[in-house]
């Protein structure tokens, strides 16, 4: 005997399951100008002292790209992470604490990182 | 094949080393000066600057890879011959393009 629940949960996404095709393409094409400006940035000496890393990110302009970057990069990497999750962790409590495991440490990852950068941002 | 399990396997390796990195890097520099030394002494040392060099041929790989897939989502690229083509470009990209940046940051 088992609830409607029961048989379905952990199966994926259920009515929004194109939302999250379309959040993977909308983060990947949003990460092709984001991860090249970064890397631009780190090949040209951005980060080579902490003065000059901190004098860079004082820039509004950059606090704002860096903190959309971090953003952009930890979702799409919790989505990249959960897709082979599902196809490969098929055990049904191991698929769920694995898919939950990634979100908490995204959200955790993600916000860590913004606060820094703003920490720096504003001369903290 | 190979390039799309090579895709999988990327995404894996920057979602949990570059992540890894990209943290630590922000958390040093947020922490002040001499975490951020003893970030850049670690960076810097030689095993330190063969993760960076893998990191950017596996950025190189999932990004030409990635656009691959992106083309390949509006229903082009599907004959095998092209689509073979496309695969070899993504790692030729990543070769010559690892190696322009690292070349960059060495010289210049």
């Amino acid at each position: 005997m088992r609830t409607e629940l029961g048989k379905v949960r952990g199966l994926g996404a259920a009515k929004s399951g194109s939302a999250r095709w379309w959040m993977e393409r909308v983060t990947s094409v949003a990460l092709i100008p984001l991860s090249v400006w970064l890397l631009a940035s780190l090949v040209s000496g951005v980060a080579s002292s902490h003065a000059v890393l901190t004098e860079w990110i004082a820039n509004p302009l950059v606090a704002v790209l860096l903190i959309l970057f971090v953003a952009v990069a930890f979702y799409h990497a919790a989505m990249g992470l959960k897709v082979v999750v599902e196809d490969y962790v098929h055990e049904h409590g191991n698929k769920i604490a694995s898919l939950l495991i990634i979100d908490f440490l995204a959200i955790v990852g993600a916000l860590a990182g913004i606060v820094a950068v703003l920490k720096i941002a504003f001369g903290a | 094949m190979l390039v799309s399990i090579l895709h999988r396997a990327t995404g894996i390796g920057l979602s949990i080393v570059g992540a890894g990195i990209l943290l630590w890097w922000l958390l040093a520099a947020a922490s002040g000066e001499e975490a951020y030394g003893k970030f850049l002494e670690l960076a810097l040392h030689p095993f330190g600057l063969f993760v960076l060099f893998g990191l950017t041929a596996v950025f190189f790989q999932h990004f030409f890879s990635g656009l691959r897939h992106l083309y390949m989502d509006t229903g082009a690229g599907y004959e095998p011959a092209r689509s073979r083509r496309m695969a070899a470009l993504t790692i030729v990209g990543t070769v010559v393009l690892t190696l322009a940046v690292w070349a960059i940051i060495i010289f210049a």
